[in-house]
């Protein structure tokens, strides 16, 4: 893979010759595992709450987990079968081991017949097409897993003017919105005009990168049949990290998201183009989500490609499907070159969050050099999208320098890897400024608690003081007066 | 005679701008005790354990301030705050010294058996945060995010009903 | 870094041609004492040597520095000047990415005061010169520090040298121009080697153009006031660019990413300052070329132009 800084109006990088593109084939359904496992962790480190028994009988399409304090969207089984399990995982992008259900699939795929389509969603009203959502378990397919409902309710005070549906899929390899595009284009249009009702923009915006010539025709051709004068197609250059939210708002209409805030607060709702055809599926179906596209790829597996994948799909399984490894397999990724993790093994499922698998070689992998000291060329601060200046960033962090690395913004990081790629020092700065946004975090805690003990030990002193006081006065006037003059 | 007008001029019109800036960016830095001593408070871990020898850390770090004790005397600290003692007083830097306690015991929060509590009331003047609640003749708690694990209130109870549990943590995303 | 180098090959042929084989020999000198004073200074600092020795950094610093010498300095100059700037001004400063000052320019500007009469004994252009030093004789010149023939037969003055001393002495402007016209087209012709190595630099985005664009602005714009208020006195903007280290300073040093500001708008107040100084040096103090007076002087401006000139961050108001 080759890195140069961008040029032109956006901060970034352009990426060139990195892991493979997968085969422009249809996207082809993966077999079903014989056995699922559902993991029930939630981005934010806390886990979904099962509803169904070891033992019992699920169908597709049955809800068998969800999340009492509503941090994230019910769980809904994959393939009819029995749980056999409901134990610790390794589950993908998380340092410890989180529950999962584990499902023995029976192949016979029968679904709830609690899954009803919706019939004509314009007579709907956006309150009960939101709870819909809510309970068809749909989250941000483009990695973030935020739950869709909550990003399309409904704020009073900052009305939506744009939906914008994000087909920029800047991290290279990944091809799942791609694949999307190409072959789904009509349905998530229809996704996308459900989404227009129930936020009541006005218009709506698919961005698509420059470089997928067959997605943009065939967006084109569904907005032409679709005859809706709402639509239309924005082409983004390619580069990275284009499909940033605030990068593709900042890119399409010259403002930026305010720094805390929400794209909302500039009047626009982002929304993956996965995430469309969800919400096309369950309005049209009633069936929740249940299965997504992932991409697989890299030098590292026969036939890469794109597949519509059952939701815990064990990823060996779907290596399987594209053929096995090849030889000089050396590492696997969850995610794309630049954001994603490299994976312990291949007995993780398939999540709601992943898009793309990579199976690299070496000849997939950037090859690192030694870090050397940092020489202040600036070249990291030029291909920063967020604008920070990495190379300050780093002295921070290398001094534990927490005032500073707030002073320089490190909470504006969104840890894109664009001044690590770009670092002629080969510094490794993304890990540093990911592992020092995580100290930043716990020290604030740990400075908050501090606080707290300390406000709470001057309490307690002083009162034991005023006690004190008291008691003392009180054995005074209990002495007889004359008693004072010997 | 106008270039070194010229220059001298315009080295002090650069001065002048250097002094403001520096005065703006950076508040006047007033070093005296009180203000030191916050400063060491400030990386002290308010456990308020006593282990340092000391009745709590703002005291401890009084100590330290006038030179009074050491910078590694603080166990819940660890090694890393009292390298942070070192560099902010300017002595040599040390790890913790084991006669005052285990630098390296992980975080304990206090928990009553409330079975077993006799509610006689004895742990709460002992417990340095308030975090125990409580009245005679009724059954005691800890209020855990309060409670800083100083276990000062384990000796005065009569019947050992209080003991120290790890700190749970949720897992944290990759 | 060694691409820096390469970039430094047709100014340095522009050299060798006007001024005869002395300047390769300087860098040879210098590089060596380089990458001495670099192997004793990390063995001190107990750093490994590779791949600080390999990363071509010294070198390049001695590069500038021979560049700034002139061809027939002795040898212990260059080998003074480049262990100097190691030494001092690399590593005592914490080695490489933070230092201060530009360690060529500081090697050089310590040269300058301490041997103020090798440091300008400046080659005459060989095609007038009475006498012409082959490679022996340079040779020999710089380790004896003794040339076969008197000094006067082969060195001259630099036309900045010549502006600086003959208006002292009441010739004017125009007269001293026409006296050292040859030298000036000498140094016109490297100035071009150097343009030339410089646009490389800039097309293989090794360096950026803010601080080497805003640097000749400046230049230009206060060369042509002052030439404008008094041609007599102050000679023109063309002069001004082609003669000295103007471009070489502009290319090679103003660039060096270590000691100019991190943000582009940074290095263009970066660049600005070091033009202007660099013709108020030229103009009214005693040192007719300002380059590494006013690099250095800049240099300690850094700190306070970064805090000046931080990004908006993105979402954030100013
Ligand atoms: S990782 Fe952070 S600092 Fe680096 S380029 Fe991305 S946003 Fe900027
Ligand atoms: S790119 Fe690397 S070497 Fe260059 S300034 Fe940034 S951190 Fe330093
Ligand atoms: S040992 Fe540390 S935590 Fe305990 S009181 Fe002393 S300073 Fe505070
Ligand atoms: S509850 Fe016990 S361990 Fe916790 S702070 Fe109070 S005295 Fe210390
Ligand atoms: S000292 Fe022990 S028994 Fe007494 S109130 Fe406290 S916890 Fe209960």
């Amino acid at each position: 893979m080759e890195v140069t800084i961008a040029t032109g109006r956006q901060r970034g990088v352009r990426l060139i010759g990195a892991a493979q593109r997968s085969a422009a084939s249809a996207p082809s359904a993966a077999s079903a595992p014989p056995q699922l496992a559902l993991s029930l962790a939630l981005p934010d480190g806390s886990s979904l709450v099962p509803v169904v028994r070891i033992g019992e009988y699920v169908r597709l399409g049955q809800v068998v987990a969800w999340s009492p304090d509503c941090e994230g969207t019910p769980l809904h089984a994959s393939v009819s079968g029995q749980v056999s399990a409901i134990e610790l995982r390794d589950a993908i992008g998380m340092s410890a081991r989180m529950p999962a259900i584990v499902i023995d699939n029976d192949g016979r795929d029968e679904r709830d017949p609690g899954l009803i389509p919706v019939a004509d969603y314009t007579l709907r009203s956006a309150e009960e097409l939101l709870a819909r959502i809510e309970a068809g378990g749909i989250v941000g397919l483009g990695g973030a897993a935020f739950p869709t409902h909550l990003k399309l309710a409904p704020t009073p005070s900052t009305p939506v003017e744009t939906l914008v549906i994000n087909g920029v899929e800047c991290e290279p390899g990944i091809q799942c919105d791609d694949m999307l595009m190409r072959y789904r284009a009509e349905s998530m249009l229809f996704g996308a005009q459900v989404m227009l009702h129930i936020v009541g923009a006005g218009r709506c915006v698919i961005a698509i990168e420059a470089d997928k010539p067959e997605a943009i025709a065939a967006t084109r051709t569904a907005v032409k049949a679709a005859g809706d004068a709402r639509l239309s197609v924005a082409i983004v250059p390619t580069y990275y990290p284009a499909g940033g939210e605030r990068q593709l708002i900042e890119f399409l209409f010259g403002t930026q998201v305010p720094a805390g805030g929400l794209p909302r607060d500039v009047g626009v709702v982002c929304q993956n183009v996965g995430t469309a055809a969800a919400i096309a599926t369950l309005i049209r179906t009633g069936e929740p989500l249940v299965s997504r596209l992932v991409t697989v790829t890299g030098l590292g597996v026969a036939f890469p490609r794109t597949l519509e994948v059952r939701l815990g799909t064990p990823l060996s399984h779907l290596i399987e499907e594209c053929g096995g490894y090849t030889p000089d397999i050396t590492r696997l990724i969850a995610g794309g070159m630049m954001m994603g993790v490299a994976l312990p093994h291949d007995a993780l499922a398939v999540a709601k969050t992943t898009h793309c698998v990579i199976a690299a070689t070496a000849a997939d992998l950037v090859p690192r050099g030694p870090a050397m000291p940092c020489i202040r060329c600036g070249d990291c601060a030029e291909a920063c999208p967020s604008h920070l200046l990495p190379q300050e960033l780093y002295r921070h962090a290398v001094e534990e320098d927490d005032a500073g690395l707030a002073r320089f913004g490190i909470t504006d990081c969104i840890e894109c890897g664009c001044c690590d790629a770009v670092c002629p020092s080969q510094l490794p700065l993304v890990s540093v400024f990911g592992a020092a946004r995580r100290q930043l975090q716990v020290n604030t805690v740990t400075t908050e608690r501090r606080d707290l003990a300390r406000q709470r030990f001057n309490a307690h002193t002083q009162r034991l003081a005023v006690e004190q006081a008291e008691r003392q006065r009180r054995l005074k006037e209990r002495r007889p007066a004359g008693r004072k003059d010997e | 005679m106008p270039p070194v007008v010229l220059l001298s001029g315009a080295a002090f019109v650069l001065a002048l701008l250097g002094a403001w800036v520096m005065q703006r960016r950076s508040p006047g830095e007033q070093n005296d005790e009180q203000t030191l001593i916050d400063q060491v408070d400030a990386l002290l871990p308010q456990t308020q354990c006593g282990q340092c020898t000391f009745t709590g850390c703002r005291p401890y770090a009084t100590a330290m301030v006038r030179g009074e004790a050491d910078i590694n005397q603080c166990p819940p600290g660890g090694h890393a705050t009292a390298a942070r003692l070192a560099r902010l007083l300017e002595r040599p830097s040390k790890p913790v010294d084991p006669v005052f306690g285990d630098p390296l015991a992980p975080p304990l929060v206090a928990y009553i058996l409330e079975e077993l509590c006799i509610g006689c009331a004895r742990c709460l003047p002992a417990c340095p945060v308030d975090a125990i609640l409580g009245a005679a003749r009724f059954t005691h708690t800890v209020i855990a995010a309060d409670c800083t694990g100083c276990k000062l209130c384990i000796a005065p109870c009569p019947v050992d009903c209080i003991e120290m549990r790890p700190v749970v943590h949720l897992a944290a995303p990759h | 870094m060694l691409l820096v180098l390469a970039m430094l090959v047709p100014a340095a042929a522009a050299d060798v041609f006007w001024f005869g084989p002395g300047l390769p020999i300087q860098i040879v000198i210098a590089s060596l004492s380089a990458l001495l004073a670099e192997s004793v200074m990390l063995a001190l600092r107990r750093e490994p040597l590779q791949p600080s020795l390999g990363d071509g950094s010294a070198l390049v610093t001695a590069a500038l520095l021979a560049f700034a010498l002139p061809p027939l300095a002795p040898w212990w100059v260059a080998a003074c000047g480049s262990a100097f700037a190691i030494v001092f001004a690399k590593h005592l400063f914490g080695g490489l990415g933070r230092n201060l000052f530009n360690p060529a320019m500081a090697g050089f500007a310590l040269l300058l005061l301490t041997f103020p009469a090798e440091m300008s004994r400046w080659s005459m252009p060989i095609v007038v010169a009475s006498h012409h030093l082959g490679f022996t004789d340079t040779l020999t010149t710089i380790f004896t520090g003794v040339p076969p023939v008197a000094w006067d037969a082969i060195s001259s003055a630099t036309p900045l040298d010549a502006v600086h001393s003959g208006l002292k002495t009441g010739a004017t402007l125009q007269e001293v121009l026409a006296r050292t016209s040859t030298a000036h087209s000498a140094s016109i012709w490297s100035s071009l080697g150097i343009l030339l190595g410089g646009l490389g630099l800039l097309g293989l985005r090794i360096i950026r153009w803010p601080s080497p664009v805003s640097m000749l602005a400046a230049v230009v714009v206060s060369a042509g006031l002052l030439n404008a208020i008094d041609p007599g006195t102050y000679p023109g903007v063309l002069f001004h660019l082609t003669s000295g280290a103007t471009l070489l300073g502009a290319f090679f040093i103003a660039c060096d990413p270590v000691t100019t500001a991190a943000s582009h708008r940074g290095r263009l107040w970066f660049g600005a300052g070091v033009g202007l100084l660099t013709v108020v040096i030229r103009s009214w103090t005693a040192y007719p070329d300002g380059i590494a007076f006013a690099v250095l002087i800049m240099n300690l401006f850094v700190p306070l132009i970064d805090r000046l000139t931080v990004p908006r961050i993105y979402g954030h108001a100013r």
